[in-house]
């Protein structure tokens, strides 16, 4: 149960998908505009590394033990697919979701998140239970570093900036500023 | 010079620094944040990069008229995974102390959004010598930009460059570039540094025009 618990707070804060790893980066600077589509995004994120934290435990123990060298060419196609499977199921029971998340759900085929949390939950040979969990965390820590920074950038859009800090080279910079404070929650572990 | 030549010299300069993938377009970041803490790994993953570019540019050329349209970016994505697996495992093979440091980013070159952009944009459309080009082009912008990073952030935080010491013993590490904050930062001085230049040429330009007035 401990080492659950290590799994979870772990990805959430001390090994931040976004601040730790710089996974996720491109829907982290291009969509965290809005604050409600930030926490969206973020939500679907997660429901899609669920789905892959099942299949990919089933690919390890099931297949790839008899081709590893396989292993980057089927996560790739699984994630892919599984992002095609969801939207359609969505589609079908829930309207209001599949509205809701609308060009967000295609998008998260191409969000080196989800194929970095297959690779990491793989190298480090969690079993299902730990995967899920582990799924959770890194799905959680990315919606909160988007739903900061969507925050932060509400404010930003009112204050007066110089020309040439607009766009991204701020959004880096407060990025860094946010990885700094990000850094602190490492001394939650320190034993 | 004929016009072909021009051409493909255009492309390849394009790609070097007036549409450089990292400082102008910001593409690929992922992958090019983790790994450059030193000027080493910065250009292994650069090599990496370049290869792979080099490799699904010019296959996905060669196939433009079999592939459907409907399957392209699966098609396109399935290439690249091919190639990455390649240079991970010859990487393994050949270097495998860099390939512990670079770990899990080798594999997530396939998600690297400027490779993928540049076969849906350039390599799908062209011949092949004219993609093999254009790739190369890239490829080496994204390799210098890296190797700036990379090296930038190994003078500042640990006050070497390739591990050879600059500064002598007195020199106060600042650890925190080699940390993941100082690469956001880094990152975020450079292409305010870019933004500068940019502004200042547009000035000078517009200023003879201004004075005219």
């Amino acid at each position: 149960m401990d080492n659950l618990v290590w799994i979870f707070i772990s990805a959430l804060l001390v090994n931040n998908f976004v601040f730790f790893y710089f996974l996720g980066l491109c829907p982290f600077f291009g969509v965290s505009g809005k604050l409600e589509t930030a926490f969206r995004l973020g939500v679907a994120s997660t429901f899609v590394m669920l789905i892959t934290a099942l299949c990919t435990w089933f690919l390890n123990t099931y297949i790839l033990i008899y081709a590893p060298y396989l292993r980057l060419i089927t996560f790739i196609v699984v994630i892919a697919s599984t992002v095609q499977l969801v939207e359609m199921i969505i589609k079908k029971f829930s309207p209001t979701l599949f509205r809701a998340l609308g060009i967000f759900l295609p998008l998260i085929t191409t969000n080196c998140a989800i194929l970095g949390f297959a690779i990491f939950a793989t190298n480090r040979g969690y079993g299902l239970v730990e995967g899920i969990v582990y799924a959770l965390g890194a799905g959680g820590g990315f919606t909160l570093a988007l739903i900061l920074m969507a925050g932060l950038r509400e404010e930003n859009e009112l204050s007066e900036v110089p020309n040439v800090m607009k766009g991204t080279a701020m959004s880096l910079i407060i990025a860094g500023i946010l990885s700094l404070a990000f850094m602190g929650f490492s001394g939650l572990f320190s034993s | 010079m004929p016009a072909s030549s021009a051409n493909a010299y255009d492309e390849f300069i394009k790609g070097i620094w007036k549409e450089n993938p990292v400082f102008v377009h910001v593409l690929g970041m992922c992958p090019m944040l983790a790994v450059t803490n030193s000027a080493i790994n910065g250009i292994a993953m650069g090599v990496a990069t370049f290869f792979v570019l080099l490799g699904s540019s010019i296959l996905v050329s060669l196939f433009k008229d079999v592939i459907p349209k409907p399957v392209r970016i699966s098609s396109y994505i399935i290439i690249i995974a091919t190639f990455v697996t390649v240079a991970d495992y010859s990487l393994l093979a050949l270097f495998p102390e860099v390939h512990k440091e670079l770990g899990a980013f080798v594999p997530l070159i396939v998600v690297n959004c400027m490779i993928l952009g540049r076969q849906e944009a350039f390599a799908s459309k062209n011949s092949v010598g004219l993609a093999a080009v254009d790739a190369i082009g890239t490829a080496i912008g994204f390799l210098l930009a890296l190797f700036i990073l990379g090296g930038l952030r190994e003078i500042l935080g640990n006050g070497s460059l390739f591990g050879f010491s600059l500064f002598g013993p007195h020199f106060e590490p600042w650890v925190v570039m080699l940390l993941p904050p100082g690469g956001f930062i880094m990152l975020g001085l450079i292409l305010l540094f870019f933004n500068w230049l940019a502004e200042k040429k547009e000035r000078l330009v517009n200023l003879p025009l201004e004075n005219g007035n």
